[in-house]
């Protein structure tokens, strides 16, 4: 019964936001910045994926603050979950294990493809960070006895959160505004252009999948209310 | 192009529905990761390939893995909900 009627709440809800968007005049006022961005953006920064452009040259201090979000946030999952120990027993089936050794290169070839075409195709370091965590998660998984060394984990993440600052800290140096894009802009549409834009988003590729890769490894865990 | 995106909308909100119905919590997990994969392709269909390449890999892949994993390591994956379908509210 309640559910019901949560369901008719909703659909009352869902019902009146319509109405609403329906009065409201659709692509109007139009978006100016979304123009400006489009027209300039390919000369300015030499990115041809706009969204990077956005991501990373006009707003690289709000990456910055989600990469620190990101930071706080894994840190309270290690904090909570603990060191990762190696689980003894029960080893993964023969289905789980031969996929896993197949898709473990297939994996990282295409999430370090995303990090590294950012700034030419749809994708970053974000989504492709992801990507890498996911294939250092796959071993782990068919191989339960094995575990991820987190030393090196926290070295490779400390050294890509620094080196995206130091970027930064570069570029305040040659009497520009922090994170302003640095190099030679190159030709639109290839791998070595856009400047330091690449670059940035390595580091964030390495950061979010190093931090990501340690967060699923400690979840993956055994303790002992895993039966 | 049209019916793709009617296609696409029914099996969302069919697996957004199965989130809710289902009984197995690991499979409302699976359900609620093929909710993410069908706003990824709505995403593709409105020439968005940025955002659903995250929502893809966040939304169906990392939350799924996370969400499964915490079901693990609490001990709920083999348990089944029940569901009160009737007018006792508890």
């Amino acid at each position: 019964m309640r559910s019901l009627v949560t369901l008719l709440f909703l659909g009352g809800l869902g019902f009146l936001l319509t109405v609403i968007a329906g009065i409201l005049p659709f692509g109007d006022p139009p978006m100016l910045v979304g123009n400006t961005i489009q027209q300039t953006a390919a000369d300015e920064l030499g990115a041809a994926n706009f969204v990077t452009a956005v991501v990373l040259g006009y707003r690289g201090l709000d990456t910055l603050g989600e990469l620190s979000i990101l930071f706080a946030a894994a840190t309270a999952g290690g904090l909570i979950l603990g060191a990762s120990r190696a689980r003894p027993g029960h080893a993964a089936g023969f289905i789980l294990q031969t996929g896993a050794d197949l898709l473990f290169p297939l994996l990282l070839i295409v999430g370090l493809f995303i990090v590294m075409h950012g700034h030419v195709t749809p994708g970053g370091g974000f989504q492709g960070g992801v990507i890498l965590a996911a294939a250092f998660f796959l071993p782990l998984l068919a191989r339960p006895e094995e575990t991820l060394d987190h030393t090196w984990l926290t070295v490779i993440e400390g050294l890509s959160g620094t080196a995206f600052i130091v970027i930064g800290l570069v570029a305040l140096s040659e009497n520009k505004a922090f994170l302003t894009p640095l190099f030679d802009k190159g030709t639109l549409g290839e791998i070595v252009s856009g400047g330091s834009l690449p670059l940035l988003y390595l580091a964030v590729g390495l950061k979010v999948g190093s931090e990501l890769a340690s967060l699923l490894a400690r979840l993956a865990s055994d303790d002992e209310a895993a039966s | 192009m049209i019916w793709i995106a009617v296609i696409v909308v029914v099996l969302t909100l069919g697996a957004a529905l199965a989130v809710l119905l289902l009984e197995n919590l690991l499979a409302a997990v699976a359900a609620a990761s093929a909710v993410s994969l069908g706003v990824a392709i709505m995403f593709v269909v409105l020439q968005a390939p940025d955002v659903a390449m995250t929502e893809a890999a966040v939304g169906a892949g990392l939350s799924g893995l996370i969400l499964a994993l915490s079901l693990r390591r609490l001990g709920l994956t083999g348990l089944n909900i029940t569901l009160n379908r009737g007018d006792t509210d508890a």
